[in-house]
């Protein structure tokens, strides 16, 4: 399983992955992302995954296997 | 506070790295010392794996697990040994630095076997005297690897670990995105090792004098000795040495003991932990878990009776959102909302939820940003409104349980 990265010295809290990727993450007050639970990608949810880290404008979000911390 | 305190008689203060220091005289060092055994880089993992030293910058990770990490890459790495001890209530990497600086430089040389460079970063007031200690050495053939002398801006947040790789660098102090960690790859792609100057000297210590003569202070689980920073409401604050375990009234005794009775007292600084003044409370993390707290850095900052626990946390919370790096928006924006917060829950500008909303934004911050700031400062305020909580609730019904000293 992957799992969400963000990079918080590049986001700029847009909250564009929120909209995109709604089952993980929610926005907060100031727009930055906020993970609704551990981040980790079911299978059904890669491709809105996916999409979140290619639309990311500040490229932040990165995909990684869910093993690495 | 860079003094060094004498141990009380009886006391279980136990001087190590500080006792008879050297100052910066190398014959002085070498005749109290000898020469620093060579040893390869397998054994220094060996030793620092035997002895358990763990790091005595904040986190306690073990030494030995970071030197493996940084063997494994089969790299040539950058060693840095940290003495930008960026927080204001920590003096005891400055008093290393001044007292024993030839154990942190025999310390680097033994993590610096194989490696590409070592650096010594620390506050730009201390170059002058290190750079001639540096020299000095490397003219005695005492240093295989040239040392380099970085500065350490004066902020919060420079002496922590990818601020430290990215100051030496070349670039700002600021903290950087965790996703490859630096012993794999730093900033300039070479694995590096950021270990606190006090590590260091300890590991110069188990190298002569080996694992087990170390294992003989503090604790089977949290083995040798740390040094702490006293303040606060203590006659002669100051830095001392202890083993993990010690009790809390043995260390403020050692400070020349509390000048007035005491409610609280923080350990492990500003992104540790408030206790009780119980004397006999262990300095260790085992001791300390159940309060959300740990010995951090070493540093203990005694809370006389008449001052509000309230009043000094959010001081030290508005300080910390005042040092936040400017990068992670959850931070910039959360730390000083919850600064903020918890300042209008001091001044007893009480309103309905207050706790509720303090709780909500230290769970907010921690675990969103490159480093561990707003999680240091989420934690340090939720130890806060546990063990304040009749403050709290006094507060709330627009008194204080330390009036007559605010007004
Ligand atoms: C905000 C922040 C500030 C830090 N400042 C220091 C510091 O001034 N000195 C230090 O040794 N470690 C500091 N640390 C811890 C370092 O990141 C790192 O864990 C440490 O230098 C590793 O050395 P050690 O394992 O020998 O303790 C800081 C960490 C954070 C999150
Ligand atoms: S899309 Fe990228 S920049 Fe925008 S909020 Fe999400 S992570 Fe941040
Ligand atoms: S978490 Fe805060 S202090 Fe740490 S790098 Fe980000 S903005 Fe700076």
């Amino acid at each position: 399983m992957s799992r969400v990265h963000i990079d918080w010295t590049a986001c700029d809290g847009r909250g564009l992955c929120a909209e995109l990727l709604p089952e993980l993450l929610a926005e907060d007050e100031w727009g930055y992302p906020v993970a609704r639970g551990d981040m980790n990608v079911p299978p059904a949810l890669e491709p809105a995954a996916r999409q979140a880290v290619d639309r990311c404008p500040a490229l932040a979000l990165k995909l990684v296997s869910a093993r690495s911390a | 506070m860079t003094s060094v305190a004498e141990a009380p008689p009886g006391s279980s203060v136990h001087l190590r790295l500080l006792a008879d220091p050297a100052g910066s005289r190398l014959d002085t060092h070498l005749s109290q010392h000898g020469r620093l055994p060579v040893p390869d880089a397998s054994q220094v993992i060996g030793m620092a794996r035997d002895a358990g030293l763990t790091g005595r910058g904040g986190a306690g990770f073990p030494l030995w697990r970071k030197l493996t990490a940084v063997a494994a890459t089969r790299r040539p790495a950058v060693v840095i040994a940290n003495g930008a001890e960026g927080e204001p209530a920590s003096g005891k990497d400055k008093a290393l630095l001044s007292y024993a600086p030839n154990l942190v430089l025999d310390g680097l040389q033994l993590i610096a076997a194989g490696a590409g460079s070592a650096v010594l970063y620390a506050p730009a007031a201390a170059h002058p005297a290190l750079r001639q200690l540096i020299d000095q050495r490397r003219a005695a053939g005492l240093d295989r690897v040239p040392v380099r002398l970085v500065a350490a801006p004066d902020a919060f947040v420079s002496g922590e670990e990818s601020a430290v790789a990215s100051a030496v660098a070349g670039r700002d102090a600021v903290p950087a995105d965790k996703l490859v960690r630096i012993t794999d790859s730093g900033p300039d792609g070479s694995p590096t090792l950021v270990q606190n100057v006090e590590t260091l000297a300890h590991l110069a210590m188990i190298a002569r004098y080996g694992p087990g003569w170390f294992r003989t202070a503090g604790t089977y689980d949290e083995p040798g000795t740390f040094l702490a920073t006293i303040s606060g409401a203590v006659a002669s604050p100051g830095v001392v040495e202890a083993g993990y375990g010690v009790a809390l009234g043995d260390l403020i005794a050692a400070a020349g003991g509390a000048t007035t009775p005491l409610s609280a007292v923080l350990v492990g600084g500003y992104h540790g932990g408030w206790v009780p003044a119980d004397p006999a409370l262990g300095v260790s993390r085992a001791a300390l878990t159940p309060y959300g707290g740990s010995p951090g850095a070493g540093v203990i900052m005694a809370l006389p009776a008449g001052s509000c626990g309230l009043i000094e946390t959010a001081r030290i919370a508005g300080y910390l959102a005042g040092q936040v790096a400017g990068q992670c928006g959850p931070c910039v924006n959360g730390l000083p909302t919850l600064a903020n917060t918890l300042t209008d829950l001091a001044n007893r500008r009480a309103r309905p939820g207050l706790p509720a909303e303090v709780e909500r934004l230290t769970r907010l911050v921690t675990g969103r940003g490159a480093c561990r700031h707003p999680d240091g400062t989420a934690r340090l305020i939720t130890s806060a409104m546990r063990l304040f909580h009749a403050d709290v609730d006094a507060h709330l019904a627009g008194r204080c349980l330390s009036e007559g000293s605010y007004r």
